[in-house]
């Protein structure tokens, strides 16, 4: 009897600990996505002010299309005439290549890296020495080595985005224990079992951040690769939106870029946290 | 759990250095255990107690000497001589029952029998409600369960335990000491130990083996006849305890000697 009014008071207490709990959670979540909006409006406003400055400057009154109205209202235009899924599309297929180029070579590298010595020992002056190469400076040979302009951007893209992977995987061996591939191999792993179910789930935290610096990077290359030679992609809307003058479509198209990256850099980072397992 | 037959481990003259620079680990070492045999090795830190766990394991080569389980040389590990550590090493990004299953995974098991075999391998640990839990959540004295399922899982002839509750509070320790023992005996598998605590060695061992000296050398071989299961209360097991310590004290050399209490 007094068991059963115990059970009842701790299921009381703890269901008032879990209405707490949801309470206090939806109180920080409020709160995170008031702060959400309420940066971005901060960020439309200084914009918005900057657009009136510009419009009533007569020295700058030409570029008032720099302004967020002038923007947003050339978006459905730009819509309509399928412009910004065409450049998405293409600057994201490019991207996309580079990426997978740079993550496909990268983490063998990486652990390659974290595992040998040798390895390690030999490419440290090499890669340290290509990696401090600006991306874009390979350009001009990118051009002469690859017949395409497509091929050459893809390249830029992944000689840029390698080395954060590279990197980043090879930190992340390092902080492997070295008793669970002993645990491993007592237990009857062959070496790709090493690889594929105690290297790759171990460091996969570590090989999603790389990926995520490497985004970064990729995305800033991306832009300015596609200023010359190419006719499609992002980087090319904005040039020629500014030779036309276009002002409100050059600053649409700048926006895209931001709204693009930053939806990529999300999903990234929500990949990283599902992938985590350090609590 | 299928029976066990266990395995007759057998050492001849063997020896050991990790490199031409270091002294010798042990010299002309000598160490014999029948099929189903508890057998502990206990002896201060550094004589070579877990330098020759590893070698019968096969995790460890560079030797001299004979090492044989049925009669074999041992050249490379095998799931059937399973090692647990002073640290669970458990998988973290794995639950509880998909660390047990890693083995069966690596055999090439379907998903089914895998499921059926860690089961059992939970039970007989009593980790029953952990079985979906992530590892980083349970306490140490679980992790080390959940390590033994994952050993047992494999259906070994041996289990190598390097001082596996060492790092357990004592109540912890003594539950363990006495399941272990408890499985090794009802499933028949061979159970090598090296620990330097004498309680765990009076507790866990059908013969505790004394090692000593740089380079180790076994310097006293003594059979632990106590019924099961044993009480640290009982004065039988004090008793014994009491002489092993006395052996262990004045074990800085010498030669082996064969001692029934």
């Amino acid at each position: 009897m007094s068991n059963g009014n115990d059970d009842k008071d701790v299921g009381a207490a703890g269901a008032a600990l879990a209405a707490s709990t949801s309470s206090i959670t939806a109180r920080t979540l409020g709160r995170s996505l008031f702060n959400w909006v309420a940066g971005l409006a901060i960020l439309f406003f200084l914009w918005y002010l900057g657009g009136l400055w510009i419009e009533n400057n007569p020295n700058t009154t030409n570029f008032k299309d720099f302004g967020p109205i002038p923007t947003f209202k050339a978006f459905p235009e730009l819509w309509g005439i399928g412009k910004i899924q065409a450049a998405v599309q293409t600057s994201g297929y490019r991207l996309g290549i580079g990426l997978l180029i740079a993550i496909v070579c990268g983490i063998p590298i990486g652990i390659l890296l974290g595992r040998s010595r040798l390895f390690r020992e030999l490419s440290n002056s090499p890669f340290q020495l290509i990696r401090m190469i600006s991306p874009l400076s390979w350009e001009p040979i990118a051009v002469i080595v690859f017949v395409t302009w497509n091929g050459a951007i893809v390249f830029l893209i992944a000689i840029a985005a390698v080395w954060p992977i590279v990197f980043a995987t090879a930190a992340g061996l390092a902080k492997v224990d070295p008793a669970w591939f002993k645990v491993a191999k007592n237990l009857g792993a062959k070496p790709w079992h090493m690889v594929t179910q105690i290297i790759l789930p171990a460091i996969m935290f570590d090989i999603l951040t790389g990926v995520r610096l490497a985004l970064g990077v990729a995305w800033i290359v991306l832009v300015p690769a596609e200023f010359l030679g190419v006719t499609s992609g992002l980087g090319y809307s904005i040039a020629d939106a500014r030779e036309t003058l276009s002002y409100d479509h050059l600053t649409a198209m700048v926006l895209v870029i931001g709204i693009m990256g930053y939806i990529l850099d999300s999903s990234c980072a929500m990949l990283i946290k599902k992938f985590s397992w350090h609590h | 759990m299928a029976q066990s037959n266990g395995v007759q481990i057998n050492v001849e003259n063997l020896t050991h250095r990790y490199n031409s620079k270091c002294p010798l680990t042990f010299e002309a070492l000598d160490m014999q255990s029948t099929p189903g045999e508890s057998l502990v090795i206990i002896g201060r830190s550094g004589c070579g107690k877990s330098t020759l766990l590893h070698i019968i394991a096969g995790l460890l080569g560079g030797y001299k000497g004979t090492m044989q389980l049925n009669g074999q040389d041992v050249k490379d590990p095998s799931s059937k001589w399973v090692m647990m550590f002073q640290a669970p090493h458990l998988f973290p990004w794995m639950t509880v029952e998909q660390n047990v299953g890693t083995g069966l995974r690596f055999a090439g098991w379907s998903k089914d029998k895998i499921r059926s075999r860690v089961n059992e391998a939970i039970a007989l640990v009593n980790m029953e409600e952990y079985a979906d839990k992530n590892t980083q959540d349970l306490s140490g004295g679980q992790q080390q369960r959940v390590a033994l399922a994952r050993s047992l899982v494999m259906e070994p002839d041996m289990l190598l335990l390097d001082e596996p509750f060492s790092a357990l509070d004592a109540f912890t320790r003594a539950n363990l000491q006495k399941d272990v023992r408890a499985i090794s005996k009802q499933i028949g598998f061979n159970l090598v130990m090296v620990t330097h605590d004498i309680d765990e060695a009076v507790i866990m061992a059908d013969r505790a083996l004394v090692m000593a000296g740089s380079p180790g050398k076994m310097v006293h071989d003594l059979k632990v006849d106590l019924p099961d299961p044993r009480d640290r209360t009982d004065p039988e097991v004090q008793r014994m305890r009491a002489h092993l310590m006395e052996i262990f004290e004045e074990a800085a050399g010498g030669t082996l000697v064969s001692t029934n209490v």
